[in-house]
């Protein structure tokens, strides 16, 4: 609420003024079969210019996660835990009004469905303005409009001053996710949280649209959390990975890391159950055999144990989120196995996948 | 996947397909529909799909070819063409001819949530045109449909459960269940994993891959990821805007592509290595 330190210390989990600080986040909701531990103990920070991708299935906790840094999930029946600073200021401390000066502003969030996500009866300039207005009451009419222009125009948005009148159905779906962005950014916020923003488009939207993305976090150095279940969306765009489980962070570290030298078995099974271009087509694709665990009956120990052909004795102990590699304290995991075990065991038809299960 | 051999001494053709074509009128006026244009959602497309093997058709959202499967299975009147099953024209014919038909041919929906009557248990969703057909009913439908539920790696247990109680990827299996309880010898796949998490999708197209080798299903499996539809596919057909651009055995139409749209397809699918996808974006960028 004081002195902001605006500067990017060099090496990022220093601790210290990273742009925003997660620690300890816990998000729980109250549930008629009981309470559903949905976010279990998430730490992380992001600097300016920085793309964080949270990875995992549905149910792992990674849009729970990202809704709860603006304040989306509150509510009578759920319990939030922990601490988020952005800027050193602590936001689950603030009003819901508070809190409503900080979204877009600050933190500006796209979701998965451009085609949902925009009210149909109204253009999108009027939404744009909209949002422009809301926060800055001393913005004319004119002026908002010939923001939200220009707006339209940096996502790429062609024809951008006649496209200002058109309605939401008028636009194709890369378009309204552009759009959506555009209205993403009319604060100029530091933050972007983009939750599943290319999973409803075809393939060539979606370069278009991470193309966009990076390019913006680039040139603004707009610091971006990106929610995805799709490792190629991440290896694409992404500097550091969280790989999320059971509500828990199971792995974290460098895009290298995770993609050259991944650590736990479920990121494995994520990597392996890709469909590869760029490799030969394995025989059969190493699949993660059954579901996601429900939230109300997490096992004990390790919530991947009942999946994982891996699993041993020790997995009936809920492993700490460690740097187990000897050279590298940043790449963390939680998983028993030793170093080696884990380089030897992550080999399925000379790529990384799971294993069948025995 | 089925290994290439065994389809190549299958013979005969089980679908042909020649000069489809799927016109849907754009009519105008107050009194009289006057018909002032036509969208070509499907125009002209030929292919062939052997007995035993899987034939990819990949394209964009517009692309026609999921206007294309309905228009092959009769699901949509076709405007002209010729659709032969077993050597047999069908293309034109009436409800009750079709009938029999059903049998032989099903499909697979992309949306599991939409897909399932959301008030009927899974044994009769899976089960109803087992008694339809009257090829069971009774102890023995339900009996098969537990059968079926099994095949498919659910449990018999779920044969009276709703489908909310089930997974994306749990009901995906149910509408391949259904599909699949006639024994039918050809199966439209249309965009059978892209609702699902990719974990999820794997097990989808691993299950497909297991039931081919076990049924000697044929499939024709649509999709806008190219990257599954190599996986899966034995030939692969490009479709763009209502036609079809390419095609071609699967790994050679993926490695050594001729046609344009094709290439751009290909770009644009992620790859799952940073330094392959940093130096693929440089490319891109350079390219404008």
């Amino acid at each position: 609420m004081s002195a902001t330190p605006e500067t990017a210390p060099a090496s990022p989990g220093a601790g210290g003024g990273a742009l925003l600080e997660v620690d300890g986040l816990r998000v729980g909701f109250a549930t008629e079969d009981g309470r559903v531990q949905a976010v279990d103990g998430v730490d992380f920070r992001l600097e300016p210019g920085e793309v964080l991708a949270i990875v995992g299935e549905s149910g792992s906790g990674k849009s729970v996660t990202a809704q709860t840094l603006i304040g989306l999930t509150r509510s009578p029946n759920s319990h939030i835990e922990g601490s988020v600073r952005l800027r050193g200021e602590e936001l689950t401390a603030l009003s819901e009004s508070q809190l409503q000066k900080v979204r877009g502003t600050q933190i500006a969030m796209i979701f998965q469905d451009p085609m949902t996500s925009m009210n149909p009866v109204y253009t999108v300039g009027s939404q744009v303005i909209e949002a422009i207005r809301a926060h800055d009451t001393s913005a004319g009419k004119k002026e908002a409009r010939a923001r939200a222009v220009e707006l339209l125009e940096s996502v790429g948005i062609p024809d951008a001053d006649r496209r200002v009148d058109a309605y939401p159905h008028e636009f194709s779906g890369g378009m309204r996710q552009r759009a959506m962005i555009a209205m993403g950014l009319a604060l100029e916020p530091s933050v972007l949280i983009a939750d599943e923003p290319t999973t409803a488009l075809d393939v060539t939207i979606q370069a278009q649209i991470l193309d966009l993305i990076q390019e913006l976090n680039r040139s603004r150095g707009l610091a971006t959390i990106l929610i995805t279940h799709d490792l190629g969306v991440v290896a694409e765009v992404a500097d550091r990975v969280l790989v999320m489980y059971g509500g828990k962070v199971v792995e974290r570290g460098t895009l290298d890391d995770i993609f050259y030298d991944p650590q736990h078995p479920y990121t494995w099974g994520l990597l392996g159950s890709l469909t590869r271009l760029d490799q030969p087509r394995p025989h059969r694709l190493p699949q993660i055999s059954g579901a996601p665990p429900s939230l109300l009956h997490l096992p004990t120990g390790c919530a991947f144990r009942p999946r994982c052909p891996h699993e041993f004795g020790k997995c009936t102990e809920v492993p700490g989120l460690e740097a187990r590699l000897p050279d590298d304290p940043n790449h963390r995991d939680r998983c028993w196995l030793t170093p080696e075990q884990k380089r030897k065991r992550r080999e399925v038809e000379g790529r990384i996948g799971l294993e069948e299960p025995r | 996947m089925s290994d290439a051999a065994m389809t190549g001494d299958a013979g005969g053709a089980l679908l042909e397909v020649s000069d489809l074509v799927k016109h849907f009128p754009i009519k105008s006026g107050l009194l009289f529909d006057r018909e002032v244009d036509q969208v070509r959602a499907v125009d002209g497309i030929s292919f062939s799909v052997r007995k035993g093997e899987t034939l990819g058709l990949v394209g964009e959202s517009g692309s026609g070819k999921s206007t294309a499967c309905r228009a092959v299975l009769q699901l949509l009147k076709p405007t002209s063409g010729s659709v032969k099953f077993e050597g047999r024209e069908i293309a034109g014919l009436g409800r009750r001819e079709l009938r029999p038909l059903r049998r032989e041919m099903q499909m697979i929906f992309q949306d599991p949530y939409a897909s399932l009557n959301p008030r009927k248990r899974v044994g009769q969703i899976v089960g109803d045109q087992l008694k339809i057909q009257k090829v069971a009913s009774g102890k023995e439908l339900r009996t098969r449909v537990e059968g079926l539920l099994d095949r498919v790696g659910l449990s018999p247990e779920h044969y009276n459960r709703f489908p909310h109680e089930f997974s994306g990827g749990q009901r995906q299996r149910i509408g391949i269940a259904r599909a699949l309880a006639l024994e039918p010898k050809l199966v439209f796949c249309d965009e059978p994993v892209s609702a699902l998490d990719v974990s999820i999708q794997a097990q989808i197209v691993n299950l497909l891959d297991d039931l081919q080798d076990e049924m000697g299903l044929t499939y024709v499996f649509v999709a806008h990821d190219i990257g599954v539809v190599r996986h899966i596919s034995d030939r692969i057909a490009v479709m763009n805007r209502g036609k079809i651009v390419e095609t071609g055995d699967a790994d050679q139409v993926c490695e050594h592509p001729r046609d344009a749209y094709t290439k751009k397809l290909l770009a644009a699918v992620p790859i799952a290595d940073p330094r392959e996808s940093a130096a693929r974006r440089a490319e891109r960028t350079a390219a404008g």
